[in-house]
């Protein structure tokens, strides 16, 4: 990259600010140590309790009988539950290790607002998605529908303006494309990547199929889609030509984002998935994102209302059995008291990553079936940060979504900023993938961090975007989402394992998101149906 | 190699350099604090007298006096270079700033007081007296001449105050940069680190030029063509009044708000049609904006009211509609009614939490949308939610900007308030201080614009005016359909509007 006159001068500036301000920082370390850091939850303190082989055998009081038993209050279960509910189907309850429901979707709540611990918004569904449209409609974030029959978002749930903006340079921009570092090889290359979206946009197989839908269940299959799949982003970003660093940024921003890897470490069909499925023909060219304060944990709340499932959150199960005779035994383990307790169930539905299916599941214990190890997971760190006051920025307002230029973490999003929220205190969530091609190691690293830690890290990704951040915030508290996104690495998402992971074994069904591959609140929201659907056809019923 | 012909050129750009910073502070006083005159006597004559004491103290310097020479030189490009960003940002936020102002001015003085003696003594030994005298007195008064016509002829119409008092430090500062080489033979040791200085000084004022339209942003908002009489900056704005023969003017972040010589015009036009409008005598009443109070006080002139609900964002405009006396005498005291109750909070938020139905009539009279923050409250979700806490049949009237300098963000309102369901009239009437500006009114029900005050004995409004506020001339008429947008929460097409618009006329 080119020096600029400007930015040698800046830099210089910078330079000079930066001696000037050294006496400041060692202040600013010391108000650092000061500022209360807590992790929220710890539930793999449970979780790793069991699997290192703590014994949970219920007393014959302690059992219970029911149709069905949902494992994971997260979204692929809730779903399942919405689903059996409006099939007049009651008999069953849902456990959850967590005490709140929702997953790597739920939200929390300060006394300022209500915020994030994980995703945060969706996209605008389009027609086609039938079930999700209906959701959404239902709850009035989807306000009717076009001529065309696409829905029309409610104007509450639309993300507000301004929605985005990054901070290159100094200075924050409106928009992710870092325009201040962009050059005219930067913008020949954004152009490539637009070409070739805008090519896969429009892409209909012979059965008419789009090339990345939602749920990925409708997209198609067609062998030059499933080529994408072979090789990856990063390696499909160079045979495009695409190479300048902004655009190259923008990419792996965007697969951390969205499936917590590299572009080295996801297919071009991940990639391109990311740009493409939220691609619209009308408009600015990109759906709407609907978001809420508390992220996806208004749409988690609308499922557990719509679905008024007996939930039991604090229950730690431990082993899943199929018995001979037919039937399935669940003994859970309860983190309060330390009791345990069992159902029994004519079918259980494992709504839970795979990973920890292989662990719940005695049979695949014993003898884990080849597919388990094709899933991937990359860790995420979500931080809430409690500010008195907002910080002062230089250039583009506050918005939504924050993220500085070049930083290994995500940015923030405003938690306060959907509700109109604009003055005095609020929260930001930050968030960073932890995309280490060693998924294992980085989780490793990621639970031996305790909370300082953690607190210095988002202060050290933030100092330069926000120097007065330390000496505004009040409080930040973590999650630590050890199997936050399963990761889309070549081969997987047209690979046998997936398929293999989603049939059901002797009374025991699957539901999740990285089934599909891909960490997206309509993936588990589609296969929470699928496998409501496969269980009232076991049950009897015809779903 | 004789420098001394050279040396008189430096003192050109010194002298040069010198009255300009002087110009400068004199100019930006008379800017921020008014009252040219006697602002630029005192300027002027501090500048004088610093710079004889700059005189007296340069005998006392008896050595390297080259050194000395280039060293006030850097000097005086730094301080007198930021002179105008740290006066013009030291106004913005410092109660102090005349002590500011005048310091910097004996500063500067004193250090360009100091200049000229000692370079006569540099050129003592190579020159004699006499013409040392005429010839470096008469670039100085050159420069003086080269600076008072550059000032107001070139570099304040083409680069603005703070540009050019940036440009000047360059050009002090350059001028030292080349003197280490004029003057190398008397330097001796320390000629290098003198260099090294004399760069720093250009890095650090070249950085500053970069970044003057930074503080110029910084600082605009406080420019005002009145004397200041009372400045305060909340956590949500800035709020000043000035004070003018014809009366006092109230400026949130710059923006005049109101003066208080026409400003019931716009408050009588802004309050009574809602009441004319209305099919019964609204009973209670919401404000939503208006701290100042003086739209309450035309509520309060109108018969049947018996509550009025006000809410303002930031506190300090009621606390000061209540205690600062000029503005109590204006609205005629009125958050002293006890029917009168202020909510402290962003309207945005604070509709959500209202009763349903509740208003029999609401004025909405928020500053214009020139930010996000603003421009939520012109969306159609906000009028939507302020629907929801209207009595049916129900009246509002809401100030909308000016649809002559603004003419589609207006249009954009108008069509905004249509899109969440209401009926709307638009109408407009002339405010000297403002121009023309625009208001709507809106029912939920179809309505006929009122032809009839509800109220006599107002100074600006009476029947046969309230009827012709609903006519619209052709340069303020509704443009074409595909012209304007409907201000969204997620396109807010208002703000980006709005700023382009105004842009053209400033």
């Amino acid at each position: 990259m080119a020096v600029t006159r400007r930015g040698a001068l800046f830099g210089l500036g910078s330079a000079a600010a930066a001696a000037l301000g050294a006496s400041c920082t060692r202040d600013d370390a010391a108000r650092a140590r000061d500022v209360d850091a807590a992790f929220a939850f710890s539930p793999e303190v449970v979780g790793h309790r069991i699997r290192d082989g703590a014994r949970v055998e219920p007393s014959p009081d302690a059992w219970r009988d029911l149709g069905v038993v949902i494992v994971g209050a997260g979204v692929a279960g809730l779903s399942a539950a919405r689903a059996l509910s409006a099939a007049d189907f009651h008999d069953f309850v849902v456990l959850e290790l967590e005490s709140a429901i929702g997953g790597t979707a739920r939200g929390g709540r300060t006394d300022v607002s209500p915020h994030p611990w994980g995703a945060h918004y969706t996209n605008l569904p389009r027609a086609e998605n039938v079930d999700y449209v209906a959701f959404l409609r239902a709850h009035g974030a989807v306000e009717g529908l076009d001529a065309a029959g696409e829905p029309i978002a409610a104007e509450g749930a639309i993300c507000r303006d301004p929605d985005e903006r990054s901070y290159t340079a100094g200075k924050w921009f409106e928009g992710l494309l870092p325009v201040a570092v962009m050059n005219a090889a930067a913008a020949a290359d954004l152009a490539k990547l637009e070409a070739q979206v805008a090519r896969w946009a429009a892409f209909r197989d012979a059965r008419g199929r789009r090339a990345f839908a939602l749920p990925r269940a409708l997209g198609s299959d067609a062998d030059e889609v499933r080529a994408l799949d072979t090789q990856t982003f990063a390696a499909w970003l160079d045979a495009a030509g695409i190479t300048a660093p902004p655009v190259r940024w923008l990419c792996d921003y965007a697969c951390r984002d969205d499936f917590g890897a590299r572009p080295d470490a996801v297919s071009a069909w991940a990639g391109l998935h990311y740009f493409t499925s939220r691609h619209r023909e009308t408009g600015d060219g990109s759906a709407p994102v609907l978001t809420w304060p508390e992220g996806n944990g208004r749409m988690v709340d609308w499922l557990a209302a719509d679905a008024h499932p007996e939930i039991l959150t604090g229950l730690a199960v431990a082993d899943v059995q199929p018995l001979e005779a037919g039937g399935v035994e669940v003994r859970a383990l309860d983190v309060a008291t330390g009791a345990a307790r069992g159902f029994r169930a004519k079918q259980v539905l494992l709504a839970v990553p795979q990973v920890f299916a292989g662990r719940l599941l005695r049979s695949f214990r014993d003898a884990p079936p080849a597919h388990l190890a094709e899933f991937v997971y990359g860790p995420w760190l979500v931080a809430n940060l409690e500010l008195h006051t907002r910080p002062g920025a230089r250039g583009y307002p506050l918005s939504w979504d924050n993220v500085p230029y070049g930083s290994d973490a995500l940015g923030y999003i405003c938690a306060t900023h959907q509700a109109g929220n604009d003055w005095g205190p609020t929260v930001l969530t930050w968030y960073e993938a932890l995309a280490d091609a060693d998924a294992k190691a980085a989780r490793k690293a990621l639970l031996s961090w305790d909370a300082a830690a953690c607190r210095d890290r988002v202060f050290a990704d933030l100092r330069s975007a926000h120097p007065d951040l330390v000496r505004r915030t009040t409080r930040v508290t973590f999650a630590r989402h050890g199997h936050a996104m399963v990761r889309p690495r070549p081969g997987f998402v047209f690979g046998a394992a997936r398929e293999a992971a989603a049939q059901p074994f002797r009374g025991v069904h699957f539901a999740h998101t990285d089934l599909s591959g891909l960490a997206l609140f309509e993936e588990a929201f589609w296969h929470g149906r699928r496998a409501a659907a496969e269980i009232l056809v076991a049950q009897g019923r015809t779903g | 190699m004789d420098r001394v012909p050279l040396l008189f050129l430096n003192v050109l750009v010194v002298a040069t350099c010198g009255l300009v910073y002087e110009l400068l502070a004199g100019t930006l006083a008379s800017y921020v604090l008014g009252d040219s005159v006697t602002q630029f006597s005192l300027i002027i004559g501090l500048y004088l007298s610093a710079m004889g004491v700059g005189a007296w103290l340069s005998g006392k310097i008896e050595r390297n006096l080259a050194m000395r020479f280039l060293d006030v030189e850097l000097g005086v490009a730094i301080i007198g270079g930021l002179s105008a960003p740290i006066l013009l940002l030291s106004f913005a936020r410092l109660s102090w700033f005349p002590v500011v102002l005048y310091g910097l001015v004996f500063v500067i003085g004193t250090l360009v007081g100091l200049e000229l003696p000692i370079l006569m003594r540099i050129c003592q030994d190579r020159l004699s007296f006499k013409d040392l005298v005429s010839r470096i007195l008469t670039f100085d008064y050159l420069g003086a001449l080269v600076g008072s016509l550059l000032f107001p002829l070139v570099f304040v119409p083409k680069l603005g105050l703070l540009k050019t008092s940036v440009f000047f430090g360059l050009c002090n500062a350059a001028v030292a940069l080349w003197g280490t080489w004029l003057l190398a033979d008397v330097l001796g040791a320390g000629v290098r680190l003198l260099r090294a200085r004399a760069l720093f000084v250009i890095a650090l004022l070249g950085f500053a030029f970069t970044q003057v339209d930074l503080i110029e942003g910084l600082a605009e908002d406080d420019l005002f063509p009145d004397p200041v009489v009372l400045s305060k900056t909340t956590p949500y704005q800035r709020v000043v009044f000035t004070q003018s023969k014809r009366g006092f003017n109230l400026y949130l972040n710059g923006n005049l708000q109101f003066s208080s010589g026409d400003e019931y015009r716009y408050h009588e036009a802004l309050v009574h049609p809602a009441f004319a409008a209305a099919p019964a005598p609204p009973r209670h009443v919401l404000v939503l904006g208006g701290g100042d109070g003086l739209a309450v006080r035309e509520i309060l002139k109108q018969p049947g009211v018996e509550t009025v609900d006000l809410v303002d964002l930031d506190p300090a405009m009621p606390a000061l509609a209540r205690g600062f006396r000029p503005l109590v005498e204006l609205n005629g005291d009125a958050f002293a009614d006890p029917r009168v109750t202020a909510h402290e909070a962003d309207a945005f938020i604070w509709v959500d939490t209202a009763p349903a139905g509740r208003f029999d009539a609401a004025i909405i009279d928020f500053p214009d949308p020139n930010n996000f923050a603003l421009g939520k409250l012109y969306t159609r979700l906000f009028y939507q939610k302020l629907r929801r806490i209207l009595a049916p049949g129900a009246a509002v009237t809401i100030q909308c900007t000016s649809p002559l300098y603004a003419r589609l963000s207006y249009w954009s309102i108008i069509r905004t308030i249509e899109a969440a369901g209401f009926r709307v009239h638009p109408y407009h009437a002339t405010v000297p201080s403002f121009g023309i500006w625009g208001y709507a009114l809106a029912r939920t029900v179809p309505f006929d614009p009122p032809q009839r005050l509800t109220v006599t004995g107002l100074r600006f409004l009476n029947d046969r005016e309230l009827a012709s506020m609903f006519t619209f001339p052709a340069d303020m008429a509704a443009p074409g359909a595909d012209a304007v947008e409907i201000n969204r929460l997620d396109n807010q097409w208002l703000v980006r509007t709005y700023e382009t618009e105004w842009r053209r006329w400033q």
